[in-house]
């Protein structure tokens, strides 16, 4: 998923108050932003959204690195839409954000200066075309897994995006499967191509759901604020389940060697991820951090004249408007 | 100074002779600009015929502890609603 490991603030709030709040929560009414809050869900909740928009956002370099280079003009553009997407995904999400009373610049500045982090899995480079299609099937389907029952969550602005997200997601999926299924279905060499990429993707995949979380005191202050719906473990099963079928179709060989069907859980079996690995990326030794890190600091800094520019433009028009008032 | 866009209000009619509603917001210099950045983010996928942008310092909102005095008054109110009288069957459809 693309929040992962969101620490919960704890709350120094009248209890009488508390109460009150976790008994809306528990009847399912939304919290909307001038409603009370406690501090604890107001700045976990700035975390969490904060970090699922960064997500977004940087998640667009590994896939915009292969827009100008995809082998059909039509793949082109669909790309170039799955992209733009996320793109939106983004807005909607720091749109959420704002309203819990955290300005767009300041939390693009904690992205840009390693205050805030992003999912580990943008931190994976795509190779070559393959990698674009299990992107989309396996990165785009483990995000799914989170973001169906994150609609249902308890702020109502964050349930806003996760719902309009939600209706873009299963075309990022589908364009995903359909670009390695041909591959898998091509020459020998495509097939291999596509066997390489989720070779590589499938561990990275696993991993976005974060670790195990069925101890964590964060995760179940989270999960009664109906912030988070879902364990980890929970995510990542069904994650897995519905994974294997759709490999299997394609001929692609999952590459766990003791993933089996268990007919007592009515799940697969599966080996957990290198989670020593996880938490090396996620302290910025992945393959790309520092190139995402360079790469949005860039973006930044070159736009800064536009940002300027326009914002000056619009108000030296307004002043002209205010003086010939 | 503040370089920071100023946030508007996006309000969208669907295709359906609608109202315009509400679906988000963004950040955009001006009026104009808001439009354009609108109609890219949220109507790729047919979702509009009209696009409203309200600049979002300008709406303001009635506050959640309102809420009593505002809403309360019409709960007493049942009449208000047709299925308060009792009509006739002899006398038809009404
Ligand atoms: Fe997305
Ligand atoms: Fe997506």
């Amino acid at each position: 998923m693309y929040a992962q490991m969101v620490e919960s603030e704890a709350s120094n709030d009248d209890p009488e108050k508390l109460a009150e709040f976790q008994a809306r929560i528990d009847a399912d009414i939304k919290i909307e932003p001038k409603d009370w809050m406690p501090q604890g869900y107001r700045k976990t909740l700035i975390r969490q959204i904060g970090q699922h928009a960064h997500s977004e956002i940087v998640g667009q370099l590994p896939e915009g690195n292969w827009i100008t280079r995809a082998p059909t003009l039509q793949r082109k553009a669909i790309l170039l839409a799955k992209v733009q997407d996320e793109a939106g995904h983004g807005l909607y999400l720091y749109c959420a954000a704002e309203t819990l009373g955290v300005s767009r610049d300041e939390i693009t500045e904690m992205l840009l200066d390693g205050r805030m982090k992003y999912s580990s899995i943008f931190n994976y480079p795509t190779l070559n075309w393959a990698d674009i299609g299990a992107v989309g099937w396996l990165v785009d389907g483990a995000a799914i897994m989170n973001q169906v029952p994150l609609q249902r969550t308890s702020y109502g602005p964050y349930s806003r995006a996760m719902i309009r997200i939600c209706k873009e997601e299963s075309f990022h999926q589908r364009q995903g499967y359909d670009a390695i299924r041909k591959m898998a279905e091509g020459t020998p060499e495509q097939r291999k191509m596509a066997q390489d990429a989720m070779n590589r993707f499938w561990y990275p995949s696993l991993m976005m759901f974060g670790p195990s979380d069925k101890d964590s005191v964060h995760s179940a202050q989270s999960m009664a604020w109906k912030i988070k719906i879902n364990t980890n473990d929970e995510l990542r099963q069904k994650f897995v389940d519905q994974t294997v079928p759709q490999a299997e179709y394609l001929g692609l060989t999952i590459p766990d060697p003791d993933l089996t069907w268990n007919e007592e859980r009515g799940h697969y079996d599966f080996s957990e991820p290198d989670w020593s690995e996880f938490f090396d990326v996620i302290k910025g030794n992945g393959p790309c951090n520092v190139d995402r890190l360079a790469a949005r600091n860039k973006a930044w800094d070159d736009g800064k004249w536009v940002r300027d520019g326009l914002l000056a433009h619009a108000r030296k028009k307004q002043a002209g408007n205010l003086a010939a008032e | 100074m503040n370089t920071e866009w100023p946030l508007w209000e996006i309000f969208i009619r669907g295709q359906h002779g609608m109202s315009h509603r509400h679906v988000g917001s963004l950040h955009a210099p001006d009026a104009e600009m808001a439009i354009k950045n609108a109609r890219d983010v949220y109507t790729r996928r047919n979702e509009g015929v009209s696009i409203w942008v309200v600049e979002a310092n300008n709406i303001s909102a009635s506050s959640p502890s309102d809420k009593g005095p505002l809403y309360e008054p019409s709960e007493s109110k049942v009449y208000r609603h047709p299925t308060f009288f009792d009509i006739p069957e002899e006398v038809g459809a009404m």
